[in-house]
């Protein structure tokens, strides 16, 4: 038997109950969907953190307190570690002690109030040094940038977001107002240009200090929440990441690795920590929307079973035609196969319309740039998964089909 | 004469419940190459059981099957399906067309499972449709077809693959005398050509167009006698 004919026969099969045949492949139809949804969503979301991580630049490194996180919840544990002081400040920033560093950048943040007269605004503040500026290729748009001797004389001067500005001062000139951070006075001496948002940082809504103000009149601590180091070049990193442990480990005394109280990432590390982040979210909505993957396929078996009794006769005629036991198990097999890939297609197609209609809601109205990607894994899973369930759901009924005698299918009724 | 069927000791029992039923009970006979037979019987006595046995369609439940030579009961449930492609063709009592396709696609059915390239099927389908005289409702639906036409269908159907043998279960049960004289006069005329035709019927009329008749009652040979004067179907009965 030739294959066209096979295929000519299933779709015969198929649209003789067209209205059935729709509502069969639904669930694999909305299954296939959610899952390319999931799929190219979490894709998009994913490149955007990424694309914006990337941005910092890829031959940053940063020294984080404390042991490094293993869960989530971990991270918290950063804020509150004292183990970065401003001696392993200095020490990294001697010349010969890392040699491949070009700057050094200590930070220290928290979120709190900042207010202008009655308008108030709980902000994140970062205290930082003048390096902030380039790290992060920060502009200025009025007024000035924080300059070292700023850290130096640990002035209470800063400088703010552009969205922040206009929440306290609106049309009023904000340089050389005092505002209030947690009821310190801080003199605004400039305003950052637009610079929008930053994986979970908003420049736009940033309060900028000398770190050493933060640290003694807001903060009261002696330590860094975080030490920035750039590196010369990407091929350098690994020697700055050397340099930095050894001279920590000096400073801290510590003989023991596995007793670091510090730990250091590289933009690589923190891409690859939202990746798996993001991977676990695809993952887990996936697995949900799989999960009408096999609603669907029970319904495709019991549709199958069905149009297998239905078509008793016409098994058993086509068996004393001369079809062979195989012959009709292909021909059942393909029909449950065609059902659900024209399925997984629809499913992909309607998927896609959606995916690309929440990221035009999104990137419309949500103010956050974020393009469509395609999941060509998705759509690539989808039509193997659509395949394979037709394959697993169709075969007991096309086995029962097949198996039939050809005169005791003849005769039923 | 060359021996085309042969049975031996041919046996099939139903089992339902307590009750065995010997539907076919120690049958032997044989059937050569070009011959035109009828089986005849009460109902109830075993025709379509044997029949079916004879066509490859049934296994028996003991006995011997030798067709054209070869023991049936030694082949494949594959084989066999070879076997009813290419070597018999069989006309049903309740004509087994499917509604839904159209004339010509259910002549070529066995020519899609024999394989055969589609351009030679059409040839060989358009053939056997003419035979029938069917040719003006070649791409009608089966369904939208009168009794008699369905049953030409039918019969159009089990010679398109030019089988061995053709079986006919009560060719003419559904049909008028007038429609059931058409479906008799092709099966004489596909036994002069050479066909062999075995024939299960109720009526003697039918039974005298065969040129031997085999009797059964309670699954066992009454009577096996060839027939004297062959009753040819006249062309004057034929409607068109
Ligand atoms: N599948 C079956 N299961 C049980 N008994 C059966 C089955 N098929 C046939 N029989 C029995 O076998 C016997 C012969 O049946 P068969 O159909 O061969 O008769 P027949 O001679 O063709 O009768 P009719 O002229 O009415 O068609 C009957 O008694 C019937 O009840
Ligand atoms: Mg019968």
């Amino acid at each position: 038997m030739k294959t066209k004919d096979t295929l000519k026969i299933a779709v015969e099969g198929l649209t003789t109950h067209k209205s059935r045949t729709m509502l069969t492949i639904l669930g694999i139809v909305i299954g296939i969907a959610s899952i390319m949804l999931v799929m190219s969503i979490g894709q998009s979301a994913q490149n955007l953190i990424l694309g914006q991580i990337q941005s910092f630049g890829p031959t940053l490194v940063s020294v984080h307190p404390g042991r490094r996180p293993q869960s989530l919840a971990g991270f918290t544990g950063v804020l509150f570690n004292d183990s970065l002081k401003q001696r392993d400040v200095d020490t990294l920033a001697q010349k010969t002690n890392v040699p491949d560093a070009v700057r050094i950048a200590p930070y220290v943040f928290t979120s709190t109030p900042v207010s202008f007269g009655s308008e108030s605004y709980t902000t994140f503040v970062m205290g930082s040094s003048q390096d902030v500026f380039n790290s992060f290729h920060l502009d200025v748009a009025q007024g000035v940038a924080l300059t070292d001797s700023d850290v130096a004389s640990r002035s209470s001067v800063a400088v703010i977001g552009q969205k922040l500005a206009n929440e306290l001062f609106g049309a009023n000139n904000p340089i050389g107002q005092n505002i209030k951070v947690k009821n310190k006075n801080f003199r605004v001496i400039g305003v950052l240009a637009p610079k929008g948002q930053m994986v979970s940082l908003n420049w736009d809504e940033i309060v900028l200090t000398p770190y050493s103000s933060l640290q003694q009149y807001v903060l009261g601590i002696h330590y860094f929440n975080e030490i920035s180091v750039e590196a010369s070049s990407l091929a350098t990193v690994p020697t700055v990441i050397a340099d930095i442990t050894r001279v920590l480990r000096q400073n801290h005394n510590i003989t023991d690795p596995t007793k670091d109280d510090f730990y250091i990432q590289t933009q690589e590390d923190a891409a690859n920590t939202v990746s798996s982040i993001t991977d676990i979210l695809t993952l887990l909505l996936t697995s949900v929307a799989a999960i009408s993957l096999v609603v669907g396929g029970i319904g495709i078996m019991n549709i199958m079973l069905v149009s297998v009794t239905e078509r008793t006769r016409e098994i058993g005629l086509r068996k004393s035609l001369g079809a062979t036991d195989k012959n009709i198990l292909v021909q059942f097999l393909t029909e449950a196969i065609m059902l659900t890939l024209a399925g997984g297609i629809i499913g992909i197609i309607l998927g896609t319309s959606l995916g690309l209609a929440i990221t035009y809601m999104i990137d419309k109205f949500g103010g956050l740039s974020f393009p469509y990607s395609f999941s060509l894994s998705g759509a690539i899973l989808g039509v193997i998964v659509s395949s394979v369930i037709g394959l697993a759901f169709g075969i007991f009924p096309a086995r029962q089909a097949s198996q039939k005698s050809p005169i005791e299918a003849l005769r039923y009724e | 004469m060359e021996k085309l069927i042969e049975v031996k000791n041919l046996t099939k029992v139903y089992e339902e419940g307590d009750s065995k039923t010997f539907a076919v009970d120690d049958i032997s006979l044989t059937i050569d190459r070009g011959e035109f037979v009828s089986i005849v019987g009460p109902s109830g006595s075993g025709k379509s059981t044997l029949m079916h046995i004879l066509g490859c369609l049934d296994r028996p439940t003991s006995g011997k099957y030798f067709f054209n030579g070869k023991e049936i009961n030694s082949y494949s449930d594959e084989e066999l399906a070879k076997i009813r492609n290419k070597e018999i063709g069989f006309v049903f009592q309740a004509f087994n067309l499917l509604p839904r396709l159209s004339v010509m696609e259910n002549v070529m059915m066995p020519l899609v499972y024999a394989g055969i390239p589609e351009s030679k099927r059409l040839t060989q389908c358009e053939r056997a449709v003419d035979l029938v005289g069917l040719h003006d409702r070649e791409k009608y639906q089966t369904a939208k077809l009168s009794g008699g036409q369905k049953q030409r269908v039918a019969i159009a159907r089990a010679i398109v693959n030019e089988p061995a043998i053709i079986f006919a279960d009560e060719p003419t049960g559904n049909l008028d005398s007038k429609s059931g004289a058409v479906v008799l006069e092709f099966l004489q005329k596909l036994n002069k050509e050479g066909h062999t035709i075995v024939i299960v019927t109720h009526e003697t009329y039918v039974a005298e167009s065969a040129r031997r008749i085999i009797s059964i009652k309670d699954g066992k040979i009454e009577s096996d006698m060839k027939v004297e004067h062959q009753r040819i179907v006249s062309k004057d009965a034929l409607i068109k």
